[in-house]
């Protein structure tokens, strides 16, 4: 994957997350045309469109839409499985999920991603891995003092 | 200095703006605020005012100024901090800063770190943004990491790992010690990235990829982990609607498609387990739809038997006629890459992805389209044609363009008769003439002067459709074209296909001229018109056009006005129609013969017009010209380089002679040409073809009182029968020859053209010499004889004198 945005119907941006080094005018420039042309998408239309020389993946949950550029090589379908495991992800930390909480948790939706992908790929294909080491890293934010070694790692 | 003020407090406060200007007024204040908190060192609210600071940055608004505060917070000892400082460090730092470096010993320290969670924070951040230099620099603690027993670090290093390889290729070898043990984890994280970094390392180097087909037999491998992910009962942890582990399968089944790619034996070892999940992968959900695609292309790209590619053909054929849009167009996709090589298996689909012709979304009509030419062939042109016609009616205009092309192309490749290729080829122009590229006019009407034929069938196709319709340029520059070439056969009713239409010649101009008025016409069809008039009424409308803006107008017009006042007599032979071209193989510039096609009515004229001979007391003393069929400059694709009307020279009534570009066909004069007898005047001035000379020596024509007349000898280029020769005249007396012209006749079965003169006055004492081109054209291959005539006025008198060439060397003329 080279990057992933999050944005909303209004062309908001919610996230965006570069796995391909660019230049910050550069990720604007992308992120305003790729918006532009996603939202002007119809409904009846298909998940995946050509853009540039990437393979652009789309999926609107509610108001937000999770939108994902990867390579040739890359399967389309199985990136919906893996916008869809964000989502999943998302929804059960936050606990049935909505753009507020992203909006107003933004940090917490990187964490999350970080802990899901890594340099653009999947790192933890387990649901309840990825939320366990959020949790602790959550617990060990609380926790001031950090020295104490936590739990084993999750299996 | 009051607490600033938290993060969520400044969302809420930064949403409740109603302006943009509102916006950027609370921003700008806040900004102030956090960078006087900077100026002040303050550790405690620092990760706070970070973290402001990036999500004003994902407003949009600048936050540079925060860059090197997130190196002091990834230097902090608190992990809160931390973990806000390498998310700052990754959106608002990049590599094209050397501020970035900077951090490079932090990683290092935080790689080493006793708590797993700050080494994942930094492992996470060194593989998503690493620069080169970084991942130099701690390539080797990432490899550390690698070995490690913690399953939670080895994922990550795995990912760092391949990001370093995509860095710095060269550090690939260094992993691969480590490498080896990861596929027997029984982590699934583990084994996924493991995946990935193995493909990574195959992709980039052959050695490799051939030594983890050959000593660690990673196939066998890679086929008993997949197996026991399918075979294996349901695991909670790893199941996505009843499936194990997607994400995995797919992994591995892509590594197995590099490893089988042109190796015989890896192709046989995947064969079972390829058709294991072919056949039994739940299809109901994305999920089972996205591992059999995978396999698909996995079975399409390596050495699999026959059995098994027919099986990935059909299941993309089931996939064409799934509800989900999704798949329909993966399978699209991966049937116009198999196209080629598995064209047959295609072929039985063929229905079903005529029918996506209709489908809703974009993405898939094209791929549609594009699978449907590509599947095109000498059986089913007449059906695909039809569905194809009908798609390029009603898409969007966005592929009229690529659909036309397609169109033309296929007609072209599988035509099953020229009427049906003609009929095609109007109906494009007419519903989609205004996206057809340019080069098709040209290519178009060379299809119709082949198509000889077809010639009355197709003018009065064209003038009907122009009467409906002027609105689509191409058929109106095709439609003119025709016309004017074959006018005649429009007027006098002939036509075997169709019933006959009366159509008169002032009907046929009022058409025309109705083009020439017309906003619509661009400059380029107009000039198709001009061809196309008729006498009287071109008399009037081209004059208008001599004082056109258009360049080429004008020239043209000018030129044509010449044309009726001063050589009135010519035009008949300049009518003439054109000959057939012939098909140049190149899809540049087409050089066509440009002349004007219309003849006179009252010229009697039928396709293939007789041999007219000359009046026998005509040639000795009257001059043969040859009509314009040699020329060959091109229609549109540049303007004529000379100025569009010249004072005193001679226009140069055929437009620019292009000796560039293309081929030149061979101007064969096909159709005999009629000759009323002509008088002397050259035509062009510039010499029609520079030739590779063919050795002919040279030979003295003339050499009486003084005047000596030496004539040189080229072969035309192309065509053999031609022979160029130059005379060169000079003077040995000490008295100029002015006035001298030089007048040269030949025998009936010769043809002969004289090009303007370099002067007329031939300087004394050889001070110089007059040069002219003489063209004979020898279809027979006759002995050349020529009768000179030459006057000239010396010393105040004139001089005229008559004399026989017969002295040709033999290689001018066999």
């Amino acid at each position: 994957m080279q990057f992933m945005l999050l944005f909303s119907r209004q062309g908001k941006l919610r996230l965006q997350k570069w796995y391909v080094p660019q230049a910050d005018k550069e990720k604007k420039k992308i992120t305003r045309e790729l918006v532009q042309t996603v939202l002007a998408r119809k409904p009846k239309m298909c998940s995946f469109l050509e853009w540039r020389d990437l393979k652009v993946v789309y999926k609107r949950y509610a108001s937000l839409y999770f939108c994902c550029a990867i390579e040739d090589q890359d399967n389309e379908l199985i990136t919906l499985e893996i916008i869809h495991r964000y989502v999943e992800l998302l929804d059960k930390y936050f606990g049935s999920v909505c753009e507020l909480d992203i909006i107003f948790n933004f940090e917490k939706a990187y964490f999350i991603l970080d802990e899901f992908l890594l340099g653009g790929e999947a790192q933890e294909t387990s649901k309840k891995n990825v939320l366990k080491a959020i949790e602790q890293a959550d617990l060990l934010q609380e926790n001031l003092d950090f020295q104490i070694r936590l739990f084993p790692a999750p299996s | 200095m009051p607490a600033p003020i938290r993060l969520r407090e400044l969302i809420r406060t930064i949403r409740t703006a109603r302006t943009q200007a509102e916006e950027r007024e609370m921003i700008q204040k806040e900004c102030a605020a956090i960078r006087s908190s900077f100026r002040e060192e303050d550790n405690t609210y620092r990760c706070r005012n970070v973290a402001k600071l990036l999500y004003m940055h994902m407003l949009g608004y600048p936050a540079h100024f925060g860059q090197l505060e997130c190196l002091k917070l990834i230097a902090s000892q608190k992990f809160t901090d931390k973990r806000i400082g390498y998310l700052g460090a990754m959106l608002l730092l990049d590599e094209r800063q050397d501020v970035h470096l900077l951090m490079t010993n932090c990683i290092k320290n935080d790689l080493n770190h006793s708590t797993q969670y700050v080494q994942g924070l930094a492992l996470c951040t060194l593989g998503c943004m690493g620069s080169s230099e970084m991942c130099r620099d701690l390539a080797g603690e990432v490899e550390k990491l690698l070995k490690t027993s913690n399953s939670y670090l080895r994922k990550k290093a795995a990912l760092c790992a391949v990001h370093v390889i995509r860095k710095v290729p060269e550090l690939m070898e260094m992993f691969l010690p480590a490498t080896k043990n990861l596929l027997s984890e029984k982590n699934h994280g583990v084994l996924h990235t493991s995946v990935v970094l193995l493909t990574e390392m195959c992709e980039r180097s052959p050695d490799m990829l051939s030594h983890f087909r050959k000593v660690w037999l990673l196939v066998p491998q890679l086929v008993r982990i997949l197996k026991n992910l399918i075979m294996s009962g349901y695991s909670p942890e790893h199941d996505v609607s009843g499936i194990s582990d997607p994400f995995l399968q797919v992994r591995i089944l892509r590594l197995l498609r590099i490893l089988g790619r042109s190796d015989d034996d890896s192709s046989e070892a995947m064969n079972d387990i390829l058709a294991q999940v072919a056949t039994n992968t739940e299809t109901s959900k994305n999920v089972g739809n996205a591992i059999l695609y995978e396999t698909v292309l996995t079975i399409m790209d390596i050495k699999s038997e026959s059995g098994l590619r027919v099986l990935a053909i059909n299941i993309l054929g089931r996939f064409l006629l799934n509800n989900d849009k999704n798949i329909r167009y993966v399978a699209l996709t991966s049937l116009l890459k198999t196209v080629q090589t598995d064209h047959n298996a295609v072929q039985r689909h063929r229905s079903t992805i005529v029918d996506c012709l209709k489908d809703l979304d974009v993405s898939i009509k094209r791929r549609a389209m594009e699978l449907s030419f590509a599947l095109v062939n000498g059986n089913n042109i007449r059906g695909m044609m039809k569905e194809l016609l009908y798609f390029l009616d009603s898409c969007d205009p966005e592929f009229k363009a690529d659909c036309a092309s397609g169109v033309f192309l296929a007609a072209e490749k599988y035509a099953p008769s020229k009427r049906w290729h003609i009929d095609t080829i109007m109906r494009v122009l007419t519903t989609a003439g205004s996206y057809v590229r340019d080069d098709s006019v040209p290519n178009l009407i060379q299809l119709i002067t082949n198509s000889v034929e077809m010639h009355a069938y197709t003018v009065q196709r064209l003038y009907k459709a122009l009467l409906d319709d002027i609105s689509q340029q191409p058929l109106v520059q095709v439609s003119s074209w025709c016309i004017g070439e074959y006018g005649d056969l429009l007027v006098s009713g002939q036509c075997e296909e169709e019933e006959p239409i009366q159509v008169t010649e002032d009907e046929v101009l009022d058409v025309l001229e109705g083009l020439l008025l017309s906003n619509l016409s661009t400059p380029v069809t107009r000039g198709y018109s001009l061809l196309g008039e008729i006498l009287n009424r071109i008399k009037k409308v081209v004059s208008v056009y001599g004082s056109s803006i258009d360049v080429e107008l004008q020239q043209r017009a000018v030129e044509y006005n010449a044309l009726f006042k001063k050589y009135d007599h010519m035009r008949p032979a300049l009518l003439e129609r054109m000959p057939i071209m012939e098909k140049t193989a190149s899809n540049g510039p087409t050089e066509i013969v440009q002349t004007n096609g219309e003849t006179e009515p009252s010229v009697p004229d039928t396709k293939h017009p007789p041999l007219v001979t000359q009046p026998a007391n005509q040639a000795n003393d009257l001059l043969d010209l040859l009509g314009g069929n040699d020329v060959v400059p091109v229609i549109q694709t540049t303007l004529p380089t000379k100025p569009a009307s010249a004072g005193g020279e001679l226009l140069d009534l055929l437009g620019d002679l292009s000796l560039s570009g293309g081929p030149a066909p061979a101007p064969v004069p096909s159709v005999p040409v009629s000759q009323p007898p002509f008088l002397l005047d050259g035509l062009s001035s510039q010499p029609l073809f520079t030739d590779i000379a063919a050795v002919i020596p040279p030979m003295t024509a003339y050499n009486k009182n003084g005047l000596k007349i030496e004539f040189t000898f080229e072969r035309a280029n192309p065509n053999p029968n031609i022979a160029v020769i130059t005379i060169h005249a000079t003077n040995t007396t000490e008295a100029d020859m002015t006035e001298f012209v030089f007048q040269a006749a030949v025998p009936k079965t010769f043809q002969l053209q004289l090009l303007s003169p370099s002067s007329n006055i031939v300087p004394a004492l050889n001070q110089g010499s007059i040069t002219q081109i003489i063209r004979v054209l020898n279809p027979q291959k006759q002995q050349l004889r020529m009768r000179v005539k030459l006057t000239y006025t010396h010393k105040g008198l004139p001089v005229q004198d008559l004399a026989e060439v017969n002295n040709f060397p033999p290689q001018s003329w066999q």
